[in-house]
């Protein structure tokens, strides 16, 4: 009993240590002097890595989500001679959570791990050493660019995600399943509020997007400088990632629609 | 400040390990100005923890390191990153940005630190290239070089902002006799034209003699040896012969430390 007191309260110190450890780093990254011309340089190609690269997977994963949501829905509408309402029914479940939650989940798997092993190797083959050594530091250098172009990137990819996803069911519902055009729009414009659904889906892809990549450089950066340590930290980064964006998107769901606010 | 003012670099009484492995325990060692200073030891001996300890990317547990001047393990974070644009450091590998060319890697510093047109930045670029010889090879990507030819590179990345003092890990290492004779030659050269303070850290013992002005042996955490190459040849001290002379025993066991042979061969 004692033991197991002991390990909570170990667990507990750890817990507090690290959250202040990954703070500080965070603070000494963005915390500073702004560059606006230098600070534009470095982030243009990490929006290329980072955003662009991310295109492929998000167009094709909002898609087929938008597809199956599209067919999915109209089986169960149609039993109840509700099929007008799949548009509301998309765009609703896209705007609200599935292109918040499932986009920064797609971000954080090609993203998230290749950022985190991209630093990762540097700090093997000595290169953030080399940039302290030079006078320059890293934090600013190699992990500022990164965390900004990942907080600029998903928001803007969440909302890519969710209109290719309400085109993939719009092309399921009314040109394959026959669901009435006019209906399909009518009943999503009149359902989806701005503030309250898009605004709040923009809301949780900044937020994802801040814990990602806040995730991914802190993982790289403080990963053993080895192979193996590269490979688990990659893991980590999808691993912690997907689970703080979930329990994230509980809170927030909870504070925007569940009535506490 | 420093204490005489004879000296670049000077270690006082400095103690430093990695949890219960002690690597240093009370170092002292002077590095005088313009001269080239040899660091020799066994691998894992802390050599080049030595070096990023005079650099400050690591913190002593006791003692006191002045570099340049500047007091190293009292420094701010700002502070430190001052401290380092008056030193140069070339890594073992090179540490080449792998996504720059060689020519945009030696300009990194400049481009950093200075407000420099890019014409002239790439004049002291094509100057510092024709220093170590790779002005032709300013347009080729780190991984388009050898191993010798990455040190190179580095090293006049290293000296873009004219440090006054440069510190070499292992630069000799893994290095086809052509590429040794090549880097011996150019460290020597860059001391004498630049006016700089070298440190070098290595293992290869006629290369390093070589080139030399003073030499410490480091060793179980303790300075075992210090003088001319001459005099570290010529030393009294078993293990300093020992490793002047690559013996494969003597009071660096052949052996790691392990039960009885024959207990452990009957399974006792």
């Amino acid at each position: 009993m004692l033991s197991a007191i002991q390990n909570l309260g170990k667990s507990g110190i750890e817990f507090c240590g690290n959250a202040g450890k990954t703070t500080l780093f965070l603070m000494h990254a963005l915390v500073a002097k702004p560059q606006w011309i230098k600070g534009f340089r470095l982030l243009v190609p990490q929006l290329y890595m980072v955003g662009v690269l991310s295109m492929i997977i998000i167009v094709v994963s909002g898609l087929f989500i938008g597809m199956v949501l599209g067919l999915q829905g109209y089986t169960i509408l149609v039993k109840f001679g509700a099929e007008q309402a799949l548009g509301q029914l998309i765009a609703l479940s896209m705007v609200r959570e599935l292109g918040p939650v499932v986009g920064a989940l797609l971000f954080a798997g090609r993203a998230g791990s290749a950022i985190t092993a991209e630093i990762g190797l540097m700090k093997v083959t000595e290169q953030l050493s080399s940039m302290e050594m030079l006078g320059v530091d890293p934090l600013r250098r190699v992990v500022a660019p990164r965390f900004w172009a990942g907080q600029i990137s998903l928001p803007v990819l969440t909302m890519i995600f969710t209109a290719v996803a309400i085109y993939g069911g719009y092309v399921v519902g009314v040109q394959w399943l026959g669901v009435d055009d006019g209906s399909f729009w009518s009943n999503m414009r009149s359902s989806v509020n701005f503030r309250e659904d898009i605004l709040n889906g923009i809301i949780k892809s900044v937020v994802f997007g801040t814990l990602v990549t806040w995730i991914a450089v802190y993982q790289g950066y403080t990963c053993p400088p080895t192979a193996e340590g590269i490979g688990k930290a990659t893991t980590r980064t999808v691993v912690f990632s997907s689970l703080a964006i979930l329990g994230m998107d509980f809170i927030l769901t909870a504070i925007m629609f569940g009535g506490f606010n | 400040m420093t204490g005489s003012g004879l000296n670049t670099v000077e270690i006082r009484n400095l103690s430093f390990g990695w949890g219960e492995r002690v690597i240093f325990d009370n170092v002292s060692i002077d590095v005088p100005k313009g001269k080239i200073t040899a660091i020799m030891g066994p691998s894992g001996s802390g050599k080049t923890t030595l070096l990023r300890l005079i650099g400050g990317q690591l913190l002593p547990q006791s003692g006191k390191i002045m570099a340049n001047g500047f007091n190293i393990e009292a420094l701010d974070r700002a502070g430190l990153y001052q401290a380092r644009r008056q030193m140069g450091m070339l890594f073992q590998s090179g540490a080449l940005f792998s996504d720059l060319s060689v020519f945009d890697n030696v300009a990194f510093p400049l481009r950093e630190h200075t407000r420099l047109s890019e014409a002239f930045i790439r004049d002291i670029v094509l100057m510092k290239l024709e220093a170590v010889g790779l002005r032709g090879a300013r347009h080729l990507m780190p991984d388009e070089l050898s191993g010798g030819m990455k040190r190179r590179a580095a090293l006049a990345r290293t000296i873009a902002l004219d440090p006054n003092l440069l510190m070499f890990d292992e630069p000799f290492a893994g290095q086809d006799p052509i590429s040794m004779g090549v880097l011996t030659k150019l460290i020597r050269l860059l001391n004498d034209a630049l006016g700089v303070t070298s440190i070098i850290v290595s293992h290869d013992v006629p290369e390093t003699c070589s080139i030399a002005d003073y030499i410490y042996v480091i060793a179980d955490g303790k300075v075992v040896g210090h003088g001319s190459a001459d005099s570290i040849k010529h030393s009294d001290s078993r293990w300093i012969h020992q490793f002047i002379h690559g013996l494969p025993d003597g009071p660096v066991p052949f052996h790691y430390p392990a039960n009885n042979y024959q207990q452990d061969l009957l399974g006792g």
